[in-house]
């Protein structure tokens, strides 16, 4: 437990140097930076003027505070997980960002992203997508804000994840497909990334997590941090402690754990991302520059990045942003990994506990938290908030597959 | 500081002669370890008149390479390729061109500035490009190229502002290697007039060749672009003839044809 003050609230720890703007260079100690060809620098910079004014301005954060209320559905809900917290003998509290509009947590990045492209002018989003979540909420925005959408999207991910891409095309996006490589998400991003070599000045780059060159990672961690923040609240309403003992979420890229962390980086609550046993870029990796920053993926013994193996394939990625290496560095934060056979189970059983189907990758963070109320890693009566990032409906198909 | 032989021909200085000797400089690539006798095609361009060698290290995500370069890639990590792999086969080789590595940071960084460095000399190679590594990132790797006697070529893309190619021009060593357009490597039909007016306001900068790379596919091209610059490099348009079989007497005929055009235009 973290440091108790007298009148019994726990202290706030100081946030100084903890998820802070990474300045200029953007780096989060060591790692980070700007690793892209010259000719991408221009983009990026311009990105980071555009992004620092608009975050500055009031009048784009009343835009997109409204858009987030009055389209996305946010504030989103904190449910109590009744059923599976008399089960495991642990107070699990659920934020809801599958019930924000398209159904993950994408939303509230894209949102804040097409705002910023339609500001510079720009007249078409691209992205990459692996589940087909972030390719959705790129599209949605797009459809809303009168921009035009291209998404890059592996083979293999348009085969598993066949719903998302055909609501990206309804919502009048044209979806890419990767052909290379793994015909996953680390292809699909760098078809995005050459792709936008070909068209910066026209069109905005929409990253879909917190990687890639400065200003993204810190950028989609701010545009993400409205989970933290929200939540931080609801749990001081919700619980006598006012902030929970453990806070859990998937990491992919890392976008939903790193709004979620950016809201409890101050307090004394653990912070642990659950990344897929087969994507392990922290638990598996080792130090490497990929997609234009330096942090953590996974490689072989003569730094060749190797392809991630995950039945989320929104965590199929072998990196991770630059922020959560730094946060493993310095132990502010734990990264663990679940097995797909943990994950498939924890999306059945909160299924049938709570009424909730869990999108792949959120349920990695319940599947961590089964094991870790099995294993007596949290003590009973311990709280713990779970990100679920995102709806499952994406993910029948591969469900149905799965006897 | 480097306690490590330096082998091979220094490129600045053989590319800067030849240059004002009135030739068009040619720069053509060969994807390192892609086949069992990669290095023949390095002799077949020598042979064909190549001025320098530009040799590519393969990296599993290219993000500057277009779909010829990165199969050219995937085939050479395929049979096994690795950067220890071709710089042993590099030690092997003694050419009267310089030869230029081109790669991808990670593969860099991972190995210690300094080391990479040290070992690129030793292979004979005393050039490199790392075209994901832009200016504000480059202090170390710079230190550490110059100290191993390792010329650190930069890429100018025509998106800089006047002030960054300005900088791009004084802080890269051997030549200048100047993007045709904003594109990715591969083959094009057209080399667009901008290339020529983009290596035209590169010129001025200093004393430096200023070779045209990206999408140089024909002898056409190669006139025109070293007519406009200094010289141009050739990647994919060999690449993919090598990927379809070509024999390193096939590919060097193809230089051979380069050259010729080059030859007739200039002086
Ligand atoms: C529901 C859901 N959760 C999580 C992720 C992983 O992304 P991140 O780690 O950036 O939150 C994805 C990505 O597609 C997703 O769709």
């Amino acid at each position: 437990m973290g440091a108790i003050t007298a009148a019994g609230l726990p202290a706030l720890l100081p946030a100084a140097g903890l998820m802070h703007d990474p300045g200029a260079a953007g780096r989060f100690g060591e790692y980070g930076g700007r690793y892209v060809p010259e000719a991408l620098i221009p983009a990026c910079a311009e990105v980071e003027e555009a992004f620092r004014e608009a975050w500055a301005d009031a009048g784009f954060r009343r835009d997109l505070d409204r858009l987030l209320t009055v389209y996305a559905g946010r504030p989103t809900p904190v449910t109590p997980a009744w059923n599976l917290s008399t089960e495991l003998g642990v107070s699990v509290l659920l934020k809801r960002e599958d019930l924000a509009h398209t159904g993950s947590h994408k939303i509230n990045n894209v949102l804040g992203q097409a705002l910023l492209a339609r500001r510079m002018g720009r007249t078409r989003l691209l992205a990459e997508t692996g589940a087909g979540q972030h390719g959705v909420a790129t599209a949605t925005a797009a459809a809303l804000l009168g921009l035009r959408a291209t998404v890059f999207m592996g083979g293999k991910d348009m085969a598993r994840q066949a719903l998302n891409v055909h609501r990206m095309r309804l919502l009048g996006a044209e979806v890419v497909e990767v052909t290379s490589g793994s015909r996953t998400l680390k292809d699909a991003t760098s078809e995005a990334m050459r792709h936008w070599v070909t068209c910066a000045d026209e069109a905005y780059y929409c990253l879909g997590s917190v990687m890639g060159p400065h200003p993204y990672p810190w950028m989609v961690r701010e545009f993400q941090r409205v989970i933290g923040d929200e939540a931080r609240a609801q749990c001081a309403a919700e619980l006598p402690a006012a902030i929970p003992d453990y806070v859990v979420a998937c990491v992919g890229g890392g976008s939903n754990a790193a709004g979620t962390f950016a809201g409890f980086a101050g307090t004394p609550a653990k912070l642990i991302g659950v990344e897929a046993a087969g994507g392990a870029a922290i638990s598996g990796g080792k130090v490497a520059v990929l997609h234009g920053h330096r942090s953590y993926a996974i490689q072989d013994e003569h730094g060749q990045i190797l392809e991630a193996e995950s039945v989320a394939a929104g965590l199929d990625y072998p990196g991770i942003g630059p922020e959560h290496a730094h946060l493993h560095d310095l132990g502010r934060a734990r990264y663990v990994t679940v097995t797909d056979g943990e994950v498939i189970d924890a999306v059945r059983r909160l299924a049938r506990s709570e009424g909730i189907l869990p999108a792949l990758e959120s349920a990695h963070a319940v599947a961590w938290v089964l094991r870790a109320a099995r294993d007596g890693e949290l003590p009973p009566g311990a709280t713990v908030l779970i990100t679920l990032s995102g709806r499952g409906d994406k993910d029948t198909n591969t469900l149905m597959e799965i006897p | 500081m480097t306690t490590t032989t330096v082998r091979g021909v220094a490129v600045g200085p053989h590319l800067r002669e030849r240059r004002d000797a009135g030739r068009g400089l040619l720069v053509p690539y060969v994807t390192g370890g892609i086949s069992a006798d990669w290095t023949d095609h390095l002799r077949a361009y020598a042979d064909a008149g190549a001025d320098a060698i530009e040799i590519g290290l393969p990296f599993s995500d290219p993000m500057i390479d277009g779909p010829t370069v990165q199969e050219a890639s995937e085939r050479a990590l395929h049979r096994g390729a690795t950067v220890r792999g071709i710089l042993a086969d590099l030690r092997e080789v003694s050419l009267p061109v310089p030869l230029i590595v081109m790669t991808y940071y990670h593969l860099v960084a991972r190995e210690g500035h300094a080391r990479f460095c040290a070992a690129l000399a030793e292979a004979g190679v005393r050039g490199l490009i790392v075209p994901d590594l832009p200016l504000e990132e480059l202090g170390e790797l710079e230190q550490a190229a110059a100290a191993a006697e390792v010329d650190l070529v930069l890429v100018a893309a025509p998106s800089g502002s006047p002030s960054r190619l300005r900088e791009v021009a004084a802080r890269s060593r051997g030549f200048v290697y100047a993007m045709t357009a904003m594109v990715t490597t591969g083959e094009r039909a057209e080399l667009p007039a901008s290339a020529g007016e983009f290596a035209a306001r590169l010129k001025p900068h200093g004393d430096l060749p200023v070779l045209l790379g990206f999408g140089i596919s024909t002898p056409e091209h190669a006139v025109a672009g070293a007519r406009a610059a200094d010289g141009v490099v050739v990647a994919s348009a060999l690449m993919r003839r090598l990927l379809d079989g070509a024999t390193p007497e096939e590919l060097g005929a193809q230089v051979r044809a380069l050259r010729d055009a080059l030859d007739a235009t200039s002086g």
